[in-house]
Order: structure tokens, then sequence, then C-alpha cells
């Protein structure tokens, strides 16, 4: 997830850290909120607020609040955890660029998780977006397979998603999500579509991490110190 | 009262939905300000939301049968500068969505406002799954929610009015048939504020929503009893009028609640929270106990929950006499 973060906050999003409301900027709506560590430190790295605040995670009186909240941070568009709500939330905003502001230039980012798609709220969005053909919307699913009780295949399985989301009216794209290019060209894919569009990011859950990689047991449990250490040392290698 | 409120005399008196009051207000909002924007699941004209889509096409999206996105698609709206109002029936519309209402738009701290149609027994023949009884608990324990159940039509206009000039997330809740008049005239709604429509120092009777006019009926019953009660209309449930409840409570020296809804949770409860803090008085709560409603018409089902004014006689003035004995 980090990987396509990186891409939307340093390449394909128009923003400005200095203005978190400037009027002509694209909006990203972050729907599963318990990544938000991802979203902090993408704010970070851009100059949203300082990096030294980072390590102030969930700690009594941050602002770095455990899932994020508007009111908390800058570059923080709407607060979210609850799963399934960031997808109706930025097909609203959409809805209001295209429709109401007829401001066609600036776009809509959401990440969801794939979890997530258990949720009804998603595809009663995805049917509203298709509707209202809001194609300045770009959904992002991370797609790692694994939820908080297993491989998404066995908790709940999604089978093809991309057909899924085609069948709801919408234009899906497979993309490799440790892959920069790959990323790349399917943004660069998305700003031509006639439909609302996902992106399907392939990732492995703890990549580069040997210890953590596709387990799914690490989707909400912190590391040691130690355990820390040594995956700070193996992603170092990587880079 | 405020200034241009008068109080609907009895050959004055009418009925009509308090729906229908909201329906023009909402359209009226919408010419006031353009950011005004309407989202229903797939109920607008039952809702009456459909007097703002005719004259306001352009600022009526439909959203299907789908009340979790109504709000959050809302939120994203307010999220962009609009003030978008929702509406659906009560049951679904904070009954369903109740979640994404505290997340998106209260914790968001965005101007959403839920607009309940349908609430309480007098959807009558639907029975209990669309009677909701729950909304006013459910609303009133959020934090940034404004809570306003309106007594008629005129009133429910001028709220719908005062919520769409308001910063806060906002409930409003409306009935579905056709209940009397209380206001012959209604000035200007002030949130927070509530309003005192008789006078009397027996008992003093706050009510809210639909069972005001009962509450007002019922004083005139009381009366030829020779009970002399006062009667407070408390339209904004939350933030409650403390001032209003603690001077009632100073000058009866006995409340009565009465609400079409469920009593835990509800304004019985809001008022007996005021007062057991500020101003301990005897409080019987009127309302639904702890079950759920059933089918037949409004006002027999009413009547068999005892919300009618002669059914809400008996209850008052036995509460009165057993005070009295043992104070």
């Amino acid at each position: 997830m980090a990987d396509f973060m990186a891409v939307l906050y340093f390449q394909e999003m128009r923003h400005n850290p200095a203005d978190p409301d400037w009027p002509e900027r694209d909006v990203f709506f972050l729907s599963h909120g318990h990544t938000a560590p991802v979203l902090y430190a993408a704010l970070a790295e851009s100059g949203y607020f300082p990096t030294t605040e980072l390590a102030t995670l969930r700690a009594l009186g941050s602002r770095l609040q455990g899932h994020p909240e508007r009111n908390a941070l800058p570059g923080i568009e709407s607060t979210s955890g609850p799963l399934g709500s960031g997808l109706s939330q930025a097909a609203g905003y959409a809805y209001a660029l295209r429709y109401l502001d007829k401001q066609p230039d600036r776009r809509v980012f959401v990440a969801m998780g794939d979890g997530e798609l258990n949720e009804g709220n998603v595809w009663e969005a995805a049917m509203f977006a298709a509707a209202h053909s809001l194609t300045n919307l770009i959904g992002i699913v991370d797609r790692n397979r694994i939820q908080i009780d297993g491989d998404t295949e066995e908790v709940m399985p999604l089978g093809d998603l991309a057909a899924k989301w085609e069948a709801f009216g919408w234009s899906a794209i497979d993309a490799d999500g440790h892959n920069v290019q790959s990323l790349l060209s399917a943004f660069r894919r998305a700003r031509a579509a006639d439909k609302p569009t996902v992106l399907i990011a392939h990732t492995i859950p703890g990549k580069g991490v040997s210890f953590m990689e596709s387990d799914h047991r690490w989707h909400g449990r912190p590391p040691t110190a130690e355990q820390r250490d040594q995956a700070l040392r193996e992603l170092e290698l990587v880079l | 009262m405020n200034d241009g409120m008068v109080l609907a005399a009895a050959q004055e008196r009418s009925a009509e939905p308090i729906r229908a009051g909201f329906g023009r207000g909402l359209a009226k909002a919408g010419e006031q300000d353009s950011k005004v924007v309407a989202l229903c699941a797939d109920l607008t004209e039952s809702t009456q939301m459909h007097l703002f889509r005719d004259r306001h096409p352009d600022r009526f999206i439909q959203v299907g049968v789908a009340e979790q996105n109504l709000v959050t698609v809302a939120s994203g709206l307010a999220h962009a500068g609009y003030i978008p109002f929702t509406s659906s029936y009560a049951a679904f519309s904070p009954g369903r969505n109740w979640e994404q209402i505290k997340t998106t738009a209260c914790l968001n701290d965005r101007p959403v406002k839920v607009v309940g149609s349908h609430a309480g027994l007098n959807v009558g023949p639907d029975g209990a799954t669309h009677q909701m009884l729950e909304d006013i608990a459910l609303m009133r324990s959020l934090p940034n929610m404004v809570v306003i159940a309106p007594a008629d039509s005129a009133e429910a206009e001028a709220a719908t009015l005062a919520i769409a000039k308001d910063p806060r997330p906002a409930y409003l809740r409306l009935a579905r048939d056709a209940t009397g008049t209380v206001f012959a005239h209604y000035g200007e709604f002030v949130i927070g504020r509530a309003v005192q429509l008789r006078e009397g120092v027996d008992v003093g009777i706050i009510a809210t929503g639909t069972m005001t006019r009962e509450a007002l009926d019922a004083a005139e019953i009381l009366m030829a009893r020779g009970v002399d009660a006062g009667v407070l209309h408390v339209p904004t449930i939350k933030p409650l009028d403390d001032e209003a409840i603690v001077e009632l409570a100073k000058t009866t020296g006995l409340i009565v609640t009465i609400e079409e809804a469920q009593r835990i949770g509800g304004l019985g409860s809001a008022v007996t929270e005021l007062l057991s803090e500020h101003r301990p008085t005897p409080v019987l709560r009127l309302g639904v106990d702890d079950r759920f409603g059933e089918s037949g018409p409004p006002r027999a089902v009413l009547e068999a929950f005892g919300l009618t004014a002669p059914s809400l006689v008996d209850p008052i003035v036995q509460f009165i006499e057993r005070t009295n004995r043992t104070g």
C-alpha cells in the first residue's frame, strides 16, 4: 500500500501541503482508516506536518489518532475507520465537482481494502457512481488478500474482482501494486476512461520483511522493538 | 412565544401531515441558498422532497434504496461545500445508517441534515418494523447533532429553514399521518428554544412532536377536572432548553413528559437527566414503554398506547395524586 500511496502523493495527485484546502486540489479519501500510518507518512513526507510527529502515533493528545480524524491533522479530508463508507463520500464529492461546481479537472481518489469490500455500502456507492457517470472518481483497492480472520478467499471470497466492478458499470484495471511503472500506467488509463475507474493494486502485505510477508496475523499487531529493527534492516537492504 | 407565533384557536385548527411543512420549507431553503441540495432514497413523494425536486431538479440526487449511501454521499457533498438534506423513513434513516451518521456527519462535523419521515406509531397499518420509536435516543446520543421534532407542519417548515442555515448536522423528525395544527402562524424557528404554550401551576407538561397537540388537548380536559396544567413545547430535544425546563419545574413542582417514542433515551430521559442534576422534581415519563408497536389505524394504535389526549389524562391525574400523597 505504501507504494501506491507514494505514487499518489508524489506523482499523480494535484495537492498543496502549504494549503491543504487549496480549492483546485484533487481530493483523497482513505476508506480503510486502520491503514492511517501509511497516510500519515505520506502526508508528513509531503510536508503537511513534521515527520518527527509520526512517532506520536496513537499517543494520548496526539494529532495522529488511531484512525484518521478530519479535524485532527491538516491534509485529512475525512474521518474514517468503520469500513465501507469512503467510496460513497468520494462519490458525493465527485458528484459535486462534476455536476454542481462544474470543475471537470479536479479528481477524487479513494483507497479501499479488499476485505472492506465485504461491506454493502461499497456496492451501493459503486452503483451510484456508475449511474451518475462519475469519471472523475478513481478507486484503488489494496488487493493484499488478507483480512483480520485470514485469507480473503476463505473468510468471504471476492473472486474475480475486476469482473465484479465491471459488472457494476466501472472500468477496472489490474496493476502490480509494488511496481511504480505499472501503477503510473494504470493511472494514465484511468484518466482516459469514460466510466468511474477502479485500480486493483495487487500487493503482498508486509512486502520486503521476511517474517511478515503475506501473514494475516500482522494485520493489526505492532512489532516488538526487536522485530521493528529487523524489519527496517531488511527494508533498507531492498532500497 | 416568538414574534409572529400565534397559537391556533379551536375554530382555526385543521389537520395536515408534519412532513408537508418540511417539503415546503426545503423548496424555500433551496431558493434562499443555492448550496442546498437534496438526496432521497426512493421515497421522494412520501418524504415530500418532490417539492424541492420539481423546483430545483439540478440539485436533487436520487440514490435508490440505499440508506448508508444516502448519508455518506451527503457527507461528501457537505465536504465539497454543500448543505445536503437527506430523506427516507426514520425506520431506515437513522434506523439503518446510524454509524455512517456518527462517523461521516458528526465526527467529521459536516452540515448533513437527516430527515426521518414517518416516525412514531402514526404510520399505523405498516406495523412495528416501520414505526420508528428509537430515533430520538439514537440521535440524541451523538455529539454535534441537533435533534428537532416539530409539532405541526408550520413549525416543520420554519425548522427546515432554520437547520438549512445552521452549520451543524441535524436530525428532523417527521410524521406521516395528518395531525392537528398547533400554530396558526409561526415566526422564526430558534434552534434550542422551548415554547411555553399554556400557563399552569399544578403540573408542567413537556411535550415534543405530535404529542404537543395531544398535550394541549389533555390540558383542556385536565382543567375541566380541576387540574391547572402548564404546557411547554420542546421542539429541540438537543440542545435542550435547560432554562425553560428548570423554570417550569420551579413553577409547578411536578413534571410530565410526553413523546411518541420509546421512553428509554427520549425526551423524558433528557428532561430527567437535566432535572436530577439541577432541580430534582418528580417526573412522569409517558411514551412507549420498552415494547414494539403494532398495526392498526393510526389513532387506534396511539389510543392503545395511551398517547391520545383523553388517554393521557388519567395517568397524569393519578401521578399528581400519588405524588401529593407521598410528598
